[in-house]
């Protein structure tokens, strides 16, 4: 059982592992001062950990190990290595949190729901998909309520909480049914099962049902999204970057995984579902975000809308589309990650998240502002960043599979996105601090700032302009899907 | 024997009595007792299921063992959490947490 494709199938789970204990083992040695090192630690191994998985872990022929409960190809290996990437630079923005960046259990439990979103990636039965989804999860609970003494952050993690058990526990009790009706765990003989058992479109819709609940929280689709602005806003700024970006792309690689492979004879009752989710998504995060105040909501309500965008490549339930779905995600991690990153390394010196703030940052540190202008013109759609060919490869499946309405939809709601993120940006460049003595108040970045911050930059401009080897691994990865 | 479908609608029945509590009740600590009747429920279901058909095929076991240890985890998590909240606040009731709000 244990032969040497097991071990490469979960290399990087290992090494993420052998990490974590590493932690554990130094952290109590260093002194006070010292434990932000944790964080270079943190980087540093992950970026090693993929190195070695580049090296020795990479898949060949699909296969499935650990019993069925893994399967080892491209789309898994592609995923996890863009959430390994993200958690890298969210243990660099971390590092420099007032409160949360020296204390190795931060970095630990970083690390805890890492692994389980690289289970999740790859994970082809419900009792792995399940635990993998919870691994997840769980740290992420304690990490939004990780300051506390901070009455927001409390709040931000009991509230994470209870609406995530409730979701994931509806959605277990589809698994449940699942299992019930098609007498199996393994994704690939439920979807036999169904093919020969004919069960009734409405007993599937409603098993459908109940397990898009626990992915729309996943993902924070609307109606399940009530829990993001309020985390984003109140978790610690890092962890809330993470969580909207490496944790949403988690739920987008299980949606692509159960809903193609485990589900594509109800494929019929499920795409008119998700392209309602997707139109609803989009609209209500971009009206929701136009009179936002506080940058965090504003990059909450976002996120909800980019859920949007990327559940159009699910629906059109095609090659291209799924392709795009990776794709999309790989953009989105990068440049959600940079203005997470931004706003924290902002709100680190001025302890301030309102907009109306942020005036006159490009006299306070032009290259913030500059980077800034990345981020947020890539979340726009804009050329040359990765948002812009990623909105273009979504819309594009979008059409190709007769979802006209919902592409229209779409473009609709970039044009209300672009008004609210040119809006930030104009507070950035054409306005100026009260008193317009901005080379009094600089806000300068240090190392683990900059380091993480320009890698995410290369990142949204190199997905953007040389997208062709991204769309190729992409589509490299979703072929196991349709195969 | 007693028929598979006693043990669904139980399951059923308890799922939804849960499923009640989370969404009418304001404490905290009665929220996280409506999910562990519907991770209850969400039990019955898997071995019932197990027991009905293939007995040799050990799936719906290990998932009930699996679902057991996850809720464990979840409300340890989550009742320390409902403690940080308490010492910030002097409140476990879901309304008066109403800080974040837009």
């Amino acid at each position: 059982m244990f032969t040497p494709i097991t071990f490469a199938s979960i290399l990087p789970e290992i090494l993420i592992l052998a990490l974590g204990l590493l932690i554990l083992i130094f952290e109590p040695f260093w002194k006070e001062d010292q434990r932000r090192n944790a964080g270079w630690l943190t980087a540093g191994g992950l970026l090693v950990t993929m190195i070695v998985s580049l090296l020795f872990g990479r898949p060949g022929e699909p296969t499935a190990t650990l019993g069925g409960m893994i399967r080892f190809d491209w789309l898994g290996f592609f995923l996890k290595m863009l959430f390994m990437f993200a958690g890298a630079a969210t243990a660099l923005l971390l590092m420099d949190h007032e409160k949360a960046g020296k204390r190795g259990e931060a970095y630990l439990l970083l690390l805890a729901s890492l692994l389980g979103m690289n289970l999740m990636a790859v994970s082809s039965d419900l009792v792995m998909l399940y635990l993998a989804i919870e691994t997840a999860s769980i740290p992420l609970y304690i990490l939004s309520g990780f300051l506390l003494n901070d009455e927001r952050s409390t709040e931000a993690g009991f509230k994470y909480l209870l609406f995530g058990t409730v979701a994931s526990t509806v959605m277990l009790y589809g698994f449940s049914l699942v299992y019930g009706f098609s007498g199996t765990t393994d994704l690939v003989e439920i979807a036999a099962m169904f093919t020969s058992s004919n069960l009734s479109p409405l007993l599937g819709f409603g098993v459908l049902v109940l397990i898009l609940v626990g992915l729309g929280f996943k993902v924070s689709a609307v109606p399940f999204h009530f829990w993001a602005p309020d985390v984003y806003q109140g978790a610690p700024t890092p962890v809330a970057g993470y969580l909207s970006t490496a944790s949403k792309a988690a739920g987008f690689a299980v949606v692509l995984r159960l809903f193609f492979i485990a589900f594509p004879d109800f494929s019929e009752v499920w795409m008119p579902i998700l392209a309602l989710l997707a139109a609803i998504s989009m609209t209500v995060g971009n009206l929701l975000a136009l009179p936002q105040t506080n940058i965090k909501r504003l990059l909450a309500f976002s996120s909800i809308s980019h859920a949007g965008y990327a559940l159009i490549g699910v629906v059109a339930f095609s090659e291209l589309g799924a392709t795009s779905v990776v794709f999309y995600l790989a953009a989105y991690i990068a440049t959600n990650l940079l203005a997470f990153g931004i706003v924290m390394a902002f709100s680190r010196i001025t302890g301030l998240e309102e907009i109306t703030d942020y005036a006159g940052l490009s006299r306070r540190n032009p290259l913030l502002a500059l980077m800034m202008l990345a981020a947020f013109l890539s979340l726009a759609g804009m050329p040359p960043f990765g948002g812009f060919v990623a909105k273009v490869f979504v819309f594009a499946a979008g059409v190709e599979a007769n979802f006209v309405w919902l592409v229209i939809v779409g473009i609709l709601n970039s044009i209300i996105g672009v008004y609210y993120y040119l809006n930030v940006l104009k507070y950035v460049y054409l306005y100026r601090m009260p008193g317009e003595d901005e080379e009094q108040h600089p806000v300068p970045l240090t190392r683990p700032y900059t380091i993480a911050l320009v890698m995410l930059v290369v990142g949204v401009v190199l997905i953007g302009t040389v997208f062709a080897p991204w769309f190729g691994w992409s589509s490299d990865g979703v072929f196991v899907l349709f195969n | 024997m007693v028929p598979l479908s006693w043990y669904l609608m139980f399951a059923a029945a308890l799922f939804s009595i849960g499923l009640f509590g989370v969404l009418t009740r304001r404490n905290a600590i009665a929220i996280l007792l409506g999910v562990e009747l519907m991770l209850n429920a969400v039990n019955i279901n898997l071995v019932a299921f197990w027991r009905y058909s293939d007995v040799m095929a050990m799936a719906g076991q290990v998932f009930a063992v699996i679902v057991f240890a996850v809720a464990a985890a979840e409300v340890s998590v989550g009742l320390a959490l409902v403690i940080s909240v308490y010492r910030r606040r002097n409140t476990v009731v879901a309304d008066e947490l109403d800080m974040l709000k837009w």
